[in-house]
């Protein structure tokens, strides 16, 4: 640094303050926007994905109903209320740092962890039932290519796929194809976000945090609570349209 | 300006309401309401419950106008995307008026 601008961070001098910053405060709303810019890249990515699903939700409403009613609306709604108590304590580890009380972030940081772990898990078993059911579209594993069994008219099996009037196997899968890629994704950011939560621990135990410094987690958290977003607008549109129309047809 | 900090009260308020909405949201799926109304409705609880997470848990309503800008030029763009997209497929089945 050149001697002259020395002087001018003398009384400032945070150790967390980058030099080509004023003070942190402006440090701390660069960093913001810079994550907000990087969620609006993340809006137009799953953009796309969700404008696939309506085009296609409009065009073949039938097997969309179908294949909606064929997944576990318990678990997704389990999975959903998970998603939102993680956000809470992910609040609350950002309030804990904004107040400098280190056990208590820590404390939430690993409440979000199991939470966000949960979440996985949860999906992990629905994936197993789609699996059993032959659900995988295409042949994404070889040994068991998309095949359900059809129900008969007033059969009740529900591992079965009902099929509503007007629909067709060909296009149930194409509404597979859409659930794994976005309940997928969306799985990928859930897991990049607990390789960010214990970073976010290691650096919360090593005491990197206060009340004037905590940029990390503030940024962390708008990423996390973004994730559940997503989750928020992919619960109705995947679980939840069309189960109205449940036991109508055959 | 100094950072805003949410006090836990309004977090918990808001975690409540996000809770309530969602148990709405599945209650009303199974509701046969008239016409599109069930994606309708399914839809306004998911936007009214995002608008939430993005204003308090993400401090969105304490930020900057330069934060409020990014945003709202996402969705702008969003539905730019949407909205051409779907000036073709929904046409598509159109006859020519001549």
């Amino acid at each position: 640094m050149a001697e002259g601008l020395a002087t001018t961070h003398e009384h400032a001098a945070h150790p967390a303050l980058q030099h080509h910053f004023e003070n942190m405060e402006q440090q701390r709303e660069a960093g913001t926007l810079g994550m907000w810019v990087f969620l609006v890249t993340e809006i137009m990515f799953f953009g796309g994905m969700f404008l696939a699903y309506t085009l296609y939700r409009y065009q073949f409403p039938a097997a969309f109903v179908s294949a909606s009613n064929h997944l576990d609306i318990t678990l997704g709604a389990i999975n959903t209320a998970v998603l939102i108590v993680s956000s809470f304590t992910m609040a609350m580890a950002v309030y804990s740092t904004q107040i400098g009380r280190q056990r208590a972030t820590i404390l939430c940081l690993i409440l979000t962890m199991i939470l966000g772990a949960t979440f996985l898990g949860i999906k992990a078993v629905e994936y197993r039932d789609k699996y059993n059911d032959h659900l995988i579209p295409g042949r994404l594993i070889p040994s068991r290519r998309f095949g359900p069994e059809i129900a008969k008219p007033g059969e009740t099996d529900k591992h079965k796929l009902h099929l509503v009037e007007g629909a067709t196997v060909q296009n149930v899968e194409l509404f597979y194809w859409i659930y794994f890629a976005m309940t997928g994704m969306h799985a990928l950011h859930m897991i990049i976000g607990l390789g960010i939560m214990l970073v976010l621990l290691i650096m919360a135990w090593r005491g990197r945090f206060s009340p004037e410094y905590h940029a990390p987690v503030e940024i962390s958290g708008l990423y996390w609570h973004f994730v559940d977003i997503i989750w928020i607008f992919l619960f109705p549109l995947l679980y939840l349209l069309g189960r109205h129309l449940e036991g109508h047809g055959g | 300006m100094s950072e805003h900090i949410v006090q836990p009260r309004v977090y918990i308020v808001i975690f409540l309401a996000l809770m309530v909405g969602t148990t709405l949201t599945v209650v009303a799926a199974f509701y046969d309401f008239p016409g599109p109304l069930n994606a309708v409705v399914a839809l306004t609880i998911a936007v009214i419950k995002a608008t939430l997470v993005v204003l308090y848990f993400m401090h969105v309503r304490y930020s900057g106008r330069l934060v409020w800008l990014v945003i709202v030029a996402a969705l702008l763009w969003l539905a730019i995307m949407f909205a051409i997209t779907f000036s073709d497929y929904w046409t598509r089945a159109w006859q020519p008026p001549f």
